[in-house]
């Protein structure tokens, strides 16, 4: 990776306009630029974008696939309206799929089957839309985790934070809005399943049901209300939100990962012209270009090979698109428990695993910067990320709830799985519902211990300097390896995080003290300028065989260690 | 007669009397019970003879004897010479090892085996007969008759084998195999005869007509263009999981290039 020159926005280069003659083409623009100038603003504005700064990192780009995505699915998304008749009523399919001629199909699957095979590039556009849906809601995960794991949501990106995790829950009811509306076997299942979802709400349920699809289940008007909230509503919702999601992020200005030069109050990358506009530019192209290349090449949603959605007909392999898989392996795994009281029924086998735990991930989502700010006193602004070593408990919680969603999703192809690797369909299950919790809490304590060990290995680095690879024997036998002092700039990437403990403490209930000392109470603290310039000197004397790789180092570590641990206050 | 009235309270005389009627119970039946068979199979009779041989070699550990069944097999009394050419052929039968459900495998038997095991099996008791042609010969069907084939299909089938016949797991380790490349009789004998977790679809249900519409919309449907690679005909699962696999990590990789792009160097 390129490592720019310091490079902050409060010090840029200054403007050399004057000196430049200007070129026939820039001469002949200048008139209308005034023109437009004059009325719109633009110049200003201009200037203030153009010069905006961004710090380069390859996870900064998971947003932006996101985002890209999200213009291309309303690129193709126009050209599927065009065509797309969002009506259930039941005509006789006479299009050019022979295998589905004369069967009575809604007009909202034949339509969808015209697309597919009797209009120019229809069934292109149908694969890469799909596709291309699929990769939204794939990267805005993955960049919820890239901010989560960094710490990124931290004051003062608190509502930012709130804003995407409101987009990415939109994200998913988008999505499966647009699952349903070819009305073919498998969305029609997907409904069916969602049906019961809000059928299991206690006590309202039915009538919930009764207004949403207008009386029984599938009824005749289930697929212009949703097209309508496919088309208008959440896309408008989500272009708001993205907007305020951009302009949050231009006000706050990107956070970056440590490095020299780089501090709170400065941003160290390009500008956005002319360095970024090419890069993030050039990454749409191939944004658009993978996604294309997906659509031509990898079939996604065969609807004609599942058929028109008939109640009475559900295939093997019935599973909704990947990010729902998680809810319908909850729902999988469930035993059926379920209460009759008085004419009521409560469906908890379907309410809990549903419902319940959809709520669950967003509601812990949104609240999740408070319950850590709650959990480490620390109020203060942060513009430099922390790596994810650096605070263990965090990445421990992060790491956790990937694997419990992850166990949850390989519940929701639990029958895949069973014929792919020959294993049992019940196994699996009954295995599944203990590991959706022992994992979690497994995974918590075993990314906890690695974040710590990695912190150990950076003050060895910091301490001792890298290994030279170079082993040398001494006089009396002994082998030792020569130890090279690290650089600057990597010893300042290596101290540059958050000394927790640092926090005043005065004030603060016993019980946040115990919070923090449970959150940060394993972290090594950063070593003392003392001790590293002891170590330098050291360092400098070079090994004489008795150095800290050996067993011969007991007694110095373990002093060391005990002092580190910064549950006693430094 | 005084010999046999004297003797009648003889100690002997209980022992010899059961040994007396079962040996003619025994007679009766040798008597009776081949004439039916006889007359059953007549022409056949040396093939029956064969299959037996070839039975007792390679079925009647589990499936005793006669046929009879034991606690390792189910008894083959009337499953008809259909299940046997259907397990057999398709490599089902005779089982390699104890397992939830027999695999499909190679089938080592000639044809004339298979139908001489057919023709005992057939002995024991009625059932299915190996089809002829034209019951699951999926030639001569008009297009609207395929396509309805492909709403049974839907409606009969798809909740095991899945919508394109890729097949699905079942309960405890079995699973309903994949019907790629199935022949056509096989498909038949399935459907009359109901192997392993399959349930029978008798002619009263699914007319010899409609299973050659079924078989006639299979093979359509494998012959159909698809739209690109089918990444194994399982639906969503596998298209998340190359989504994330190409799409996510084909993109991350673009973004690591494009990140470690300096202005300056």
């Amino acid at each position: 990776m390129a490592k720019p020159a310091a490079l902050s926005e409060e010090r840029t280069v200054p403007p050399t306009e004057p000196e430049r003659v200007p070129g026939p083409v820039l001469k002949r623009l200048a008139g209308p630029t005034a023109w437009a100038d004059e009325r719109t603003g633009a110049a200003g504005l201009g200037k203030y974008f153009l010069r905006k700064v961004f710090p380069d990192h390859w996870s900064f780009l998971l947003g932006e696939i996101a985002l890209y995505s999200f213009i291309i699915l309303l690129l193709t998304g126009v050209f599927l309206t065009l065509w797309y008749k969002p009506s259930m009523a039941e005509i006789e399919y006479e299009g050019s799929y022979q295998l589905l001629r004369g069967v009575a199909v809604s007009e909202a699957f034949a339509s969808t089957l015209d697309i597919s095979f009797d209009i120019r590039g229809g069934l292109l556009m149908r694969q890469v839309h799909h596709w291309s849906a699929m990769l939204f809601v794939a990267a805005m995960f993955a960049h919820m985790l890239r901010v989560f794991f960094t710490g990124a949501f931290r004051k003062p990106r608190e509502i930012n934070w709130v804003i995407g995790v409101a987009l990415l829950s939109l994200g998913l009811i988008e999505g499966f809005a647009g699952y349903s509306l070819p009305d073919d076997l498998l969305s029609g299942t997907g409904l069916r399943f969602v049906d019961g979802l809000i059928r299991s709400i206690p006590v309202i349920g039915t009538w919930a049901e009764f207004f949403v699809f207008n009386g029984e289940f599938p009824g005749d008007l289930i697929i212009s209300r949703l097209y309508m909230a496919h088309i208008l509503l959440i896309p408008g919702i989500l272009l708001g939100l993205i907007a305020a999601h951009m302009a949050l992020l231009v006000y706050h200005k990107h956070t970056q990962y440590p490095g020299p030069g780089r501090t709170d109050k400065n941003v160290v990358g390009y500008p956005l012209y002319p360095i970024y506009m090419a890069k993030a530019g050039g990454f749409f192209f191939i944004v658009f270009g993978v996604t294309v290349l997906m659509g031509a090449t990898m079939q996604i949603n065969p609807l004609w090979t599942y058929g028109p959605y008939n109640p009475s007909q559900v295939t093997a392999g019935s599973q909704p698109d990947w990010y729902m898989g998680w809810v319908e392996g909850a729902i999988r795994i469930m035993p059926g428990w379920e209460w009759h009281i008085g004419g009521t029924t409560w469906s908890w086998n379907i309410f809990l695993p549903g419902v319940g735990l959809l709520t669950l991930l967003f509601v812990l989502l949104g609240v999740y910067p408070w319950v850590e700010a709650w959990l480490t006193g620390d109020k203060r602004e942060h513009h430099v990320l922390e790596r994810p070593r650096a605070n263990a408990t965090r990445t421990a919680f992060g790491v956790a709830g990937i694997v419990c969603f992850s166990l949850f999703m390989i519940g929701g192809g639990n029958d895949i799985i069973a014929v792919m690797f020959n294993l049992s369909l019940n196994t699996i299950s009954v295995v599944l519902r203990w590991a959706v919790f022992i994992g979690p809490v497994l995974a918590f304590i075993i990314t906890k211990r690695i974040c710590i060990a990695l912190q150990r290995t950076d003050q060895e680095r910091l301490l001792h300097g890298s290994e030279s690879g170079v082993i040398q024997r001494s006089p009396v036998g002994g082998y030792s390896e020569d130890h090279r002092p690290i650089s600057q700039g990597e010893a300042y990437t290596l101290t540059h995080h958050n000394e927790y403990p640092s926090l005043p403490e005065e004030g603060v209930s016993k019980r946040q003290l115990q919070a923090r000392r449970w959150f940060y109470g394993d972290n090594m603290s950063k070593p003392t300028r003392a001790e590293l310039e002891a170590a330098a000197h050291h360092g400098h004397d070079g090994h004489d065989g008795d150095g800290h790789d050996g067993d011969g180092n007991g007694h110095e570590v373990a002093g060391r260690e005990s002092r580190e641990l910064t549950s006693s206050r430094d | 007669m005084k010999f046999l009235s004297s003797r009648r309270r003889h100690r002997a005389v209980r022992p010899l009397l059961l040994v007396a009627a079962l040996f003619l119970t025994g007679a009766l039946y040798t008597v009776a019970v081949p004439d039916e068979r006889s007359s059953a199979d007549a022409g056949t009779s040396t093939q029956v003879e064969e299959g037996r041989a070839l039975f007792a070699v390679n079925c009647s550990s589990c499936h005793g004897l006669n046929g009879e069944g034991s606690s390792e097999g189910p008894s083959l009394v009337g499953v008809g010479a259909a299940s046997v050419d259907f397990q057999v052929e398709t490599g089902r039968m005779p089982l390699a090892a104890p397992v939830e459900q027999a695999p499909q495998k190679e089938n080592i038997y000639s044809r004339e085996e298979i139908d001489a095991m057919a023709a005992y099996v057939a002995s024991l008791g009625p059932g299915p007969e190996i089809p002829t042609e034209a019951q699951y010969d999926p030639e001569g069907l008009t297009a609207e008759q395929i396509a309805e084939g492909g709403e049974l299909f839907r409606t009969n089938c798809s909740a095991c084998h899945n919508f394109a016949g890729s097949g699905g797991a079942l309960p405890n380790g079995k699973y309903a195999p994949a019907l790629e490349g199935v022949t056509p009789k096989h498909i038949w004998e399935a459907l009359r005869t109901g192997p392993q977790q399959m349930p029978v679809f008798s002619e009263e249900v699914i007319t010899d007509e409609n299973v050659r519409m079924m078989i006639a919309y299979l093979q359509s449907l494998e012959e159909e263009p698809t739209g690109g690679l089918t990444l194994g005909g399982l639906g969503p699962v596998s298209e998340g999981l190359w989504a994330w696999i190409v799409g996510i990590g084909g993109l991350c990789l673009f973004a690591v290039w494009i990140a470690s792009k300096g202005a300056r160097k």
